[in-house]
């Protein structure tokens, strides 16, 4: 299996998308490619640093107020 | 290149994949949000409070995400949520209610955007071939919790910044896809893409976020920050 070949099946593999025989092809190219390894090891935790942090965060007292507007219009009918 | 000695602890392991948002239910089960939604249409204003509460913090963070406009994320929040309460007879509930959610509220965000952007036509649907293209070039290794090294404030900043700079199109399936857990075919349904289309820019939005962050995270030349 070349880099190419890893890259295009990169997502499949991260989202646990493979057969077992495309997993051992994969996990034997790992084994001696270290650019392969790396590219893995920090797209995942790319996902894992957005998925675990929010970084649009709604303020408390702001959410109320748009909840209230929200609730407001909708008991009118909207 | 070298034969490795060690892994990341997080290699081939099974990935965390978060629950899918509806994936309670089971097949022949109704999901909670369908029973709150018949209870608003029989009347009950109570249970759609319900409803917003649940997907507030979700609907804000695809709208900021979309317009990168703080007061036009509050405005698409307050839109989108009145405009599915209007339409709530054409919801189907054989679709999940949070997709069909999403999916107003991306339309109302780009409606917003094209407003700001006076009329200019704005869309999620071209594919844009960006410079970076998807193959890795940074390969340096991350610091071991790269994030640990910055503070809460500066993180949210670095990964603000750094998503802000992907195409629109890349972004928003990033963040439906990895960060709100939908799936790859919801994903397509919401945004009207095909599948192909989804998984292709999820690659690509993946990989260039990396790209982009490696600028922070990797080791420092001798020894880590």
């Amino acid at each position: 299996m070349t880099c190419s070949e890893f890259l295009a099946l990169l997502d499949d593999l991260i989202d646990d998308a493979v057969s077992p025989d495309t997993r051992t092809e994969l996990q034997q190219h790992l084994k001696g490619c270290e650019h392969c390894e790396v590219t893995l090891n920090t797209t995942r935790k790319t996902i894992e640093i957005y998925r675990s942090h929010e970084i649009y965060e709604l303020p408390a007292s702001l959410r109320e107020r748009l909840h209230a507007a929200i609730m407001a219009r909708c008991k009118k009918g909207c | 290149m070298r034969e490795k000695s060690s892994h990341f602890p997080w290699e081939f392991s099974q990935p965390k994949r978060m629950a899918t948002i509806q994936s309670v239910a089971g097949e022949n089960e109704q999901h909670p949000d369908v029973a709150l939604v018949e209870q608003v249409r029989a009347g009950d204003v109570s249970a759609y409070d319900k409803l917003v509460r649940k997907y507030e913090r979700q609907v804000f963070r695809i709208a900021q995400h979309i317009t990168q406009n703080r007061e036009d994320a509050e405005d698409v929040m307050q839109d989108a949520f009145l405009k599915a309460f209007e339409k709530l007879d054409q919801f189907q509930g054989n679709s999940k209610f949070y997709t069909w959610l999403v999916r107003i509220a991306v339309n109302e965000s780009l409606m917003r955007l094209r407003k700001r952007r006076t009329g200019k036509m704005v869309s999620i649907d071209e594919d844009v071939e960006t410079e970076e293209g998807s193959v890795p070039r940074d390969l340096a290794d991350w610091a071991p919790d790269p994030e640990q090294n910055y503070s809460q404030a500066e993180l949210a900043e670095i990964l603000r910044k750094t998503i802000q700079g992907l195409p629109p199109g890349f972004r928003i399936v990033f963040v439906l896809r990895d960060v709100d857990g939908l799936s790859t075919e919801e994903t397509a349904e919401t945004l009207g893409l095909s599948v192909p289309a989804v998984k292709s820019r999820l690659l690509r939005a993946r990989l260039q976020l990396r790209e982009r962050l490696s600028r922070y995270f990797r080791k420092k030349q001798g020894g880590a920050k």
